[in-house]
């Protein structure tokens, strides 16, 4: 009676002492269990905003190149944006692990599409319908890939852009953005988005909204790229940074008025 | 109640670095392993060989990284079999990252991959928590790093030489040891390169001092250099 006391003692000691996360399931070995599995998850490494623009020839994304690890803004060049056979690109905010493991998925997808030598390929609305479904099945297993994908491309002339997150939540819009983007960028896009925008007056807007971001998103840092896909194919540009702004008088003396403010 | 510590899982605290240079790499770490506030172990080796070329710098559960680490040397000495050459520094961080990346909810370590292949010559892979490579042309990692990420903004440079990339590596780990309790000992290096592979050990006593460090010396009742006067009845 005792020793099967003491052994039950030993097993929860044993379970309080398995390394553990802020969650509301853990991994454990089967024998310890005393409930069902339950897998959650807590990100690690994570990429922030993605802004996404349907535009004349076709669609642009803009990211930058941060990998932050909670407050520590860790990696500068990550890359957060990335084609898709020949008529996509995606990208992704969230944890970075999930989105190299999503690109595996995808490139396979289009490895086993390209064997079929059909003369058929993967458009944008199945590669976004099959990101779909498996970021939803992921969730209703409780085990999501962490991240919210953007997902722009062109085939047959059509364009599309879309977007799909952890949850599963999918839709297709002429403007998406992903994290702080959806506070900042797109306000900004509904009021300065319109058909038929030039490359360059895209560029000029997605930079625009950037630059809000990196003044007001915390985990921003000043390495950006933009992606441009259009009937011809993919191309991402060269990491650069842009320019900011701080020569405002009001910025010179801010707490003249009120002396101990900010 | 106090007695926690004995159960606390072992943790390498940890200040570990990997630097590539022309020629290769250069694998930084210090010793300490603390299980909870008691050092376990104070000269451990943190650097661990997984083939003849390509070594792994651990950092986190002390227990998470062995094992992955012991799995890997395994999967790799079939993969050489099979292939016929030496294994590439890739293959091998791809390897960690398949471990860290599908054990997620389990593992609670970070590790840093290093070495040199005919193919890209020297190459330093990161590998978090949770699972992400990233390629980069140098690393830091464990909870000493914190305070290396602006000296090393700063130190960086880009084509250093072996010897400059040695020094860097000692100095920050060095300056890592001065500040985070959860790091110390000695620091070890590694250098892989064409030629081979080459470990060095650098004790406490022959490491530079830093802010508010005084110079070791015997006794009160002797001198241990010619700033300080020893003490007379």
């Amino acid at each position: 009676m005792l020793a099967a006391a003491q052994k039950d003692e030993k097993k929860d000691q044993a379970l309080k002492n398995l390394v553990g996360h802020p969650q509301t399931g853990r991994d454990c070995p089967f024998t310890l269990l005393n409930s069902p599995i339950s897998h959650t998850q807590y990100p690690y490494v994570t990429g922030t905003s993605v802004l996404g623009i349907k535009y004349k020839d076709g669609v642009l994304l803009a990211s930058d190149m941060g990998g932050s690890y909670g407050s520590t803004l860790r990696y500068k060049s990550v890359q957060r944006l990335k084609p898709i056979g020949k008529h996509t690109l995606l990208g992704a905010g969230g944890e970075i692990s999930d989105f190299q493991e999503i690109v595996r998925y995808l490139d396979e997808l289009i490895l086993y599409d390209n064997m079929w030598d059909d003369g058929n390929s993967l458009g944008p609305k199945e590669v976004h319908n099959y990101l779909n479904r498996l970021m939803y099945n992921r969730r209703n297993k409780f085990n999501p890939l962490w991240n919210t994908l953007v997902l722009g491309g062109v085939k047959n002339g059509q364009k599309y852009l879309g977007t799909v997150n952890m949850i599963g939540v999918h839709y297709e819009e002429n403007h998406v953005a992903t994290g702080f983007g959806n506070h900042l960028a797109r306000p900004i896009f509904r009021d300065e988005w319109h058909e038929d925008m030039t490359f360059e007056e895209g560029v000029k807007l997605l930079e625009k909204c950037m630059l809000v971001l990196l003044y007001r998103d915390r985990s921003a840092v000043n390495k950006l790229q933009i992606a441009k896909i259009t009937e011809e194919g993919a191309t991402i540009s060269e990491p650069y940074a842009i320019k900011t702004h701080w020569e405002l008088e009001a910025f010179k003396n801010p707490a003249t008025g009120a002396v101990g403010s900010w | 109640m106090d007695m926690d510590w004995m159960n606390a899982p072992h943790s390498m605290g940890t200040t570990i670095i990997g630097v590539t240079y022309n020629g290769g790499v250069v694998l930084g770490a210090d010793s300490r392993t603390s299980t909870g506030m008691y050092v376990a172990n104070r000269a451990s080796d943190k650097i661990t060989q997984l083939t003849d070329n390509v070594y792994l710098c651990r950092s986190g559960s002390a227990a998470d990284s062995q094992v992955v680490s012991d799995y890997v040397r395994y999967f790799l000495h079939q993969h050489i079999i099979q292939l016929g050459q030496p294994a590439t520094v890739k293959v091998t961080a791809n390897l960690i990252r398949l471990l860290s990346y599908n054990n997620k909810n389990t593992l609670e370590t970070g590790l840093i991959v290093g070495g040199w292949d005919k193919y890209e010559g020297g190459s330093i892979y990161g590998v978090p928590l949770g699972g992400t490579m990233l390629q980069l042309p140098f690393a830091i990692g464990g909870s000493g790093s914190s305070y290396l990420y602006g000296f090393l903004d700063q130190a960086w440079k880009e084509g250093m030489s072996k010897d400059e990339a040695e020094a860097l590596v000692v100095k920050s780990v060095s300056l890592a040891i001065a500040r985070d309790g959860a790091s110390g000992g000695v620091v070890r290096t590694v250098v892989i390169n064409s030629e081979g592979v080459t470990r060095n050990f650098y004790p406490g006593d022959k490491l530079p001092l830093w802010h508010e460090e005084l110079p070791l010396r015997n006794s009160l009742l002797e001198e241990a250099s010619s700033e300080a006067e020893p003490m007379h009845p």
